[in-house]
């Protein structure tokens, strides 16, 4: 059975930031915190791919009135209602919580001791994504639009569509409630003449139960096609789309074919201020290396192997919370469970036995003129981890004269801060000399060190260590 | 300014003088501006690979080391392949320099080296793949490869296999687009690959294993990319092109019996790799399209 996959047509939105406690690998613990609303409009989308067999979980975090709510999708094929799942939401935010970028925090030690103690902090920024209701109508034959399957499942109606021409579609799915926006004519006709289905869902009021959060439809299919139609969602224009792929494979990362994939800048050293605001930094980061990218670019902000995580920004998933997320070549759930219930240890977290997936959390913003094309990927064979990691390094604050060292430490606070501020410029096109005030502000500056910084040696000083002054 | 001159005249010379040159600069862009690009590692390997087997080769059949199409060939690997592990990148030198001397037919090898050692590698194992989106569409990168491949095909005299490919290719996306009713902004988008301009103008250019009349290579070209289309929409294959071209190499044999023509060497009157000597290029032949015609 072949099923192609999905694509959102709602509007999505995004989530806060959450985080949960762990510990650290290298030092220390992590601290939770949390964050509001990071992006407005995303729709998160797992796809779970071994060979042909593939479950997608789509999930939006839609935040109006369930009777509103539909997601039109192209399938290749008629799925069965047994291909067809709804899953419990806290898994697409655990998934989301354990991929997001994170903030770790580091102390300096008193340069007048010599062991090194550290604590590190770790705060996660994640975000959510959109769904909808249907009612059923005789009307469609007139309209050239075949029913050819019908299922509920969860709280949603579902209907499998297949149509002679667009617009008959169209208008039957305006008819039904769908509000199918001007301008699809095109991009639905060009489905239909790759011979595609249309999976349609909407809410049935009279089984949703009231909860607020509507719940991520699963569909299970074969597909030699690895993809993803994005193109309906383009045609509204209400502006770019926001968008997160979580790829689960045995193989490595996955990576976009039609489009360039990109990794978000990491591993870099930013002022600490940011602790407080980080899912602000996240956004300004992600929206100026868009604007590097042209808008062209889908970013990585992930690739692990998902046995462990150093640092944690959330505990791994679990073989039971895997497999609901459709990655079907994991174990028997009654046998030997890998992750679950393991306390997350510090350091590398070292599952008791391999879990055999590997995570890529990718990014996209797009609209119709920067991803004209549906989205293709590919699973490649490289397994080197990757994450958007971001540091914080609290300075030590004391008496800088107590000895030499704590001297010559707080001169190189100053050189620091100076490169931590360009960085966070760099990173988010943030104005420089706003950040050198605001850090200022909190005392990170040479005059917030309440010492006279020592002039900076010239290059020959530092080579031969001679002290002319 | 006579240094200048001496210098074009030297690396002039020799056609593959301005790949190599060409083949570097694509290297260190990829290396320098993807994140998924080229790497040293992977270029150390290949080279490994190739050289060992045109040394072999080369003593095997007595003839000169031509470090130069071993040069070219693991620069072509290593821009175009990625993998899990250096020894892809080395077992697909061996192997595409290596079906160079034992894949041949009437004195002329049937692959292109850097195409099928990828091929292979590729099947063989899901640790290499090729990562045709990784070049991004950006117009600089399209021009830079134009650029110096028109320079490159000035001298090796194959513009028309690359431009037939590109333009067969095209028509196929666009007419499929129109038939769809796609808009044309996304096969414009798809021609906009740096993977698939490194292909046309340094891969399937190869004047060794191209028909050697220009009908020939038209029609070779066009049977590549209407295999490649295919690959693209019937099976989803990823990186069509290279696949298409390995398989369809064999037609060279066909297309040289039903239209011959004059044989490509890269220099006139040397032993070369294949120890044959028989036709010649013309170098100060401006424009033309290939060696002197010796017919069969």
């Amino acid at each position: 059975m072949k099923l192609k996959t999905l694509m959102m047509a709602g509007a999505c939105a995004l989530t806060p930031l959450v985080l949960s406690p762990s510990a650290s690998a290298f030092c220390g613990f992590y601290v939770a915190k949390a964050e509001t609303d990071l992006f407005n409009e995303a729709s998160k989308v797992a796809i779970a791919r071994d060979g042909d067999r593939t479950v997608v979980t789509m999930a939006s975090d839609y935040q109006g009135e369930v009777s509103e709510f539909a997601m039109v999708i192209p399938v290749v094929d008629i799925p069965e209602e047994g291909q067809i799942n709804v899953a419990n939401p806290a898994l697409m935010d655990h998934l989301d919580a354990y991929t997001a970028p994170r903030l770790v925090e580091y102390f300096d030690p008193n340069p007048c001791e010599r062991d090194l103690l550290y604590e590190s902090v770790t705060v996660s920024a994640r975000r959510n994504a959109p769904l909808p209701s249907a009612q059923i109508a005789q009307k469609a034959e007139d309209l050239g639009v075949t029913i050819e399957a019908e299922y509920e499942v969860g709280e949603y109606d579902i209907l499998i569509l297949s149509a002679e021409q667009s617009d008959g579609l169209i208008t039957w799915l305006n008819q039904e409630g769908y509000n199918i926006p001007d301008g699809a004519e095109d991009t639905v006709d060009a489905y239909l003449k790759r011979d595609m289905k249309f999976f349609v869902a909407k809410v049935s009021l009279d089984r949703h139960d009231g909860n607020a959060e509507l719940r991520p439809i699963q569909v299970a299919y074969e597909d030699e096609e690895f993809m993803l139609p994005i193109r309906l969602g383009t045609v509204n224009a209400q502006g770019k789309q926001e968008l997160f792929v979580f790829a689960m494979n045995r193989t490595g990362r996955v990576e976009t074919t039609n489009y360039r994939t990109v990794k978000l800048p990491s591993d870099m050293d930013v002022p600490v201020y940011l602790k407080d605001e980080f899912g602000e930094f996240y956004k300004d980061m992600f929206r100026h290396q868009v604007e590097k990218e042209n808008g062209k670019a889908v970013f990585m902000e992930y690739a692990w192997d998902m046995n462990w995580c150093d640092p944690c920004a959330a505990e791994p998933l679990t073989t039971s919370e895997l497999r609901e997320l459709g990655v079907h070549w994991l174990g028997n759930p009654n046998g030997p469970r890998p992750n679950e219930n393991v306390p997350v240890q510090p350091r590398r977290l070292i599952a008791p036995q391999a879990a055999d997936v590997f995570v890529t959390r990718l990014h996209l913003r797009y609209d119709a003129e920067t991803f004209p094309e549906d989205l293709k990927f590919q699973a490649t064979g490289d397994r080197t981890n990757y994450q958007g990691r971001y540091v914080l390094r609290h300075a030590w604050r004391g008496d800088y004269e107590q000895c030499e060292a704590a001297g010559d430490y707080a001169n190189t606070l100053v050189d620091r801060w100076e490169t931590e501020a360009t960085t966070l410029a760099s990173l988010t096109g943030r104005d420089v000399n706003d950040i050198r005030a605001r850090m200022a502000e909190e005392g990170m500056s040479a005059a917030g060190l309440g010492v006279e910084t020592k002039p900076k040696k010239n290059w020959w000083q530092r080579l031969w260590g001679n002290d002319d002054e | 300014m006579a240094i200048p001159v001496a210098m074009f005249r030297a690396v002039n010379k020799d056609a593959r003088h301005w790949q190599l040159l060409a083949l570097s600069a694509l290297f260190f862009l990829s290396r320098f501006v993807s994140d998924f690009g080229a790497e040293f590692p992977a270029l150390g390997a290949a080279l490994s690979g190739a050289m060992l087997a045109q040394f072999v080769g080369s003593k095997a059949t007595g003839t000169n080391f031509q470090w130069k199409s071993a040069a070219i060939t693991t620069l072509g690997i290593t821009i175009l392949l990625r993998a899990s592990d250096p020894v892809f990148w080395f077992g697909a030198g061996l192997i595409g320099i290596g079906l160079k001397f034992l894949v041949r037919f009437n004195n002329k090898h049937i692959f292109n080296p850097a195409c099928v050692g990828i091929a292979v590698v590729t099947l063989a194992s899901a640790g290499a793949w090729v990562s045709p989106g990784q070049w991004g569409q950006t117009p600089v990168v399209a021009a830079f490869v134009m650029g110096f491949a028109a320079l490159v095909l000035s001298s090796a005299k194959r513009l028309d296999i690359a431009l037939g490919f590109l333009g067969f290719f095209a028509a196929l996306l666009f007419g499929r687009a129109m038939w769809l009713g796609d808009p044309l902004v996304i096969p414009a988008h798809q021609m906009q690959n740096g993977a698939l301009l490194v292909f046309a103008f340094f891969m399937i250019t190869d004047p060794r294993s191209t028909p050697d009349s220009r009908l020939g290579r038209l029609i070779f070209a066009a049977a590549v990319a209407g295999f490649a289309a295919w690959l693209g929409w019937g099976p989803h294959v990823r990186g069509g092109m290279i696949y298409a071209l390995a398989a369809l190499a064999p037609l060279t044999i066909l297309l040289d019996r039903m239209f011959p023509a004059g044989r490509f060497e890269w220099t006139p009157n040397n032993k070369n790799e294949e120890g044959t000597g028989n036709e010649t290029q013309d170098i100060d032949d401006g424009g033309g399209v290939r060696a002197h015609a010796a017919g069969t």
